[in-house]
């Protein structure tokens, strides 16, 4: 009985293990196909060999994919708009919550609410006052076009996050720089600034995150090629490239490289920085 | 304590660069999307008050077909609700217990939500491309031929194709939330459920899940909202097509704004997903404390 019991166990156990690994599976393959047919001849990839590992490694498609088209311009596009946007949600924020949780005044909780309340706005909201906003100030079809609205939408999330850490730093050392002459911007940038370096993490890496693969936005304020960002450059790429899969495959890669070697570095801090946003909202 | 003047000035100055960016960037615009949704205009000449004549039309027109695009994304939060996020939940309980490897099965589960929608969108379109594609290459290869598809280029299976991936893509988030809320659960009431002989089935059933409450409300808002407004890879894999069957409200509106220069109404289904968004996750939160 008691034997009986514990294979039904273990036979569970297995059929948990296989199922999984299966999900496991499923989850990796497209980034595994994908890193596989980007080194691939189309010979390979119609027909010979559709999913195994390349037999020849075809460097050539990732030359290609860097020659046609803008790649790199989107790529550094991408970078300037990432790390932007970045830093303007991180100052805004910084300095925001500072403002909410450290100096006393009326209606500061009131305040902390209304930034909240961008959690849940939802990006079609703006876009098409935005679009024409942009056009008015003549800033459609450059890289402000997105950097500003990016920023906008980060911050509720910035200001959440920040929130917490800003609370984890005793009141204490306030006061001691209080006594030492500081004034409000004197605590601001020695007491506290220094000391929010784990918020700026979490903050710039989902904020990186959210800039580098957003679509909607980027595929309605830019119009010229040059400006384009990843994703939506991408996109172009594969809609004139539809038969040559090794180029288009080598270009999806160089827009995913960067984000998997960012997260087999990284990875707890980046999961952490999803959950983070969550958690409390 | 008495406030200086100089004290409150700091104090909007620390507010300001917040504030211009989040009222100039979302809190008008929304004001204004209203107000232009009751507009005839086309971006160019100056806009027509036309009242609620979108809102109208938009509901009541056969060509636009609002329902069906309604319907769509109903189906898809449904689907994530049913099947993606208790999917999710079993995972995060199965690699809260000791299990070998298991850091590593949470990184590959994440790893798809960092990936671009676009990126995910295009390896999508090769797995189901009807030649080459993997899914028919592999059906073909277990003898299977008659189960070969065109998927996203037929009516009938376009929509369950194009689901998949927006399904396939999030679980992983929603697994790391729940599996993040487990971690919370206080050790000591979990020993003593064990000592009491509560197999892990009760324990996850009475202990860990009423526990985790708040985070599953969030995940539900978050898989119902997200399906709402869902339009990433729905653009990619086949914007709204064939002869739209996987229209979506998202898709609508921007075929609305940039093909047809109808400004008016295409923010008048912004308008719309604004508001449902907001119902929906009022409705959710609602649910969820009423069962309290």
């Amino acid at each position: 009985m008691y034997n009986n019991l514990s294979n039904k166990r273990s036979l569970n156990k297995t059929v948990i293990y296989i199922i999984l690994i299966l999900w496991a599976l499923i989850s990796i393959f497209p980034v595994y196909w994908m890193l596989t047919f980007s080194l691939k001849t189309n010979a390979e990839i119609f027909g010979e060999n559709v999913a195994g590992l390349p037999r020849e490694w075809v460097w050539e498609n990732y030359k290609r994919a860097f020659n046609t088209g803008n790649m790199p311009r989107y790529f550094i596009n991408s970078l300037i708009v990432a790390i932007s946007t970045i830093v303007i949600t991180l100052a805004a924020s910084v300095m925001a919550t500072y403002a909410i949780t450290r100096l006393k005044w009326k209606g500061r909780k009131r305040m902390n609410s209304f930034f909240m309340l961008g959690l849940t706005i939802p990006i079609h909201a703006s876009i098409v006052p935005l679009y024409t906003t942009l056009a008015k100030l003549k800033l459609l079809d450059t890289l402000w076009a997105l950097i500003i609205p990016y920023s906008a939408f980060s911050l509720a999330m910035g200001i959440l996050v920040c929130t917490g850490f800003m609370g984890d730093i005793p009141y204490d050392l306030d006061e001691a720089a209080m006594l030492d002459g500081c004034g409000t911007w004197g605590i601001f940038f020695r007491v506290i600034v220094p000391l929010m370096r784990p918020a700026v993490a979490t903050v710039g890496i989902y904020t990186f995150l959210q800039c580098w693969n957003e679509l909607m936005f980027a595929n309605v304020f830019i119009n010229s090629d040059k400006w384009r960002t990843l994703p939506v450059g991408v996109q172009s790429l594969s809609g004139q490239y539809t038969t040559d899969w090794g180029p288009i495959g080598a270009a999806l890669s160089i827009a995913t490289i960067p984000t998997l070697i960012f997260y087999i570095f990284m990875s707890k801090k980046i999961q952490d920085s999803f959950v983070a946003g969550a958690v409390k909202g | 304590m008495k406030k200086p003047l100089s004290y409150k000035l700091n104090i909007f100055l620390f507010l300001l660069p917040a504030l211009l960016l989040f009222i100039c960037v979302l809190i008008a615009p929304i004001i204004m999307s209203f107000v232009y949704s009751l507009t005839k205009w086309n971006g160019f000449t100056t806009p027509e008050f036309i009242g609620f004549k979108n809102y109208v039309e938009l509901f009541t027109s056969k060509s636009i077909n609002i329902f069906r695009a309604l319907k769509n994304v109903f189906l898809l939060a449904l689907l994530s609700c049913c099947i993606q996020l208790p999917f999710a939940l079993w995972l995060a309980l199965r690699l809260s217990r000791p299990i070998k490897g298991k850091s590593a099965l949470l990184s590959i589960y994440f790893m798809p939500v960092l990936i671009s929608t676009v990126v995910i969108g295009q390896l999508w379109l090769k797995i189901y491309n009807p030649d080459y594609g993997v899914l028919n290459v592999l059906l073909r290869s277990l003898g299977l031929d008659s189960w070969t598809r065109i998927w996203l280029g037929d009516k009938k299976t376009a929509l369950a194709a194009a689901f998949v991936p927006v399904l396939w893509q999030y679980v992983g988030y929603h697994m790391l939330l729940m599996y993040a809320g487990i971690k919370g659960v206080p050790t000591d009431l979990i020993e003593a459920a064990m000592l009491d002989g509560a197999t892990d089935s009760q324990i996850s059933r009475y202990i860990i899940i009423p526990y985790i409450r708040p985070i599953l409300r969030v995940s539900v808002i978050f898989a119902v909202t997200g399906s709402l407004k869902s339009f990433d890879l729905i653009y990619v894999l086949t914007n709204g097509g064939p002869s739209h069957a996987t229209e979506v409200p998202s898709t609508l509106m921007i075929s609305m704004l940039f093909l047809r220069n109808r400004y008016g109404m295409g923010s008048a289904i912004a308008v719309m997903l604004i508001v449902l968004c907001f119902v929906f996750a009022l409705l959710i939160n609602m649910l969820f404390k009423e069962e309290k």
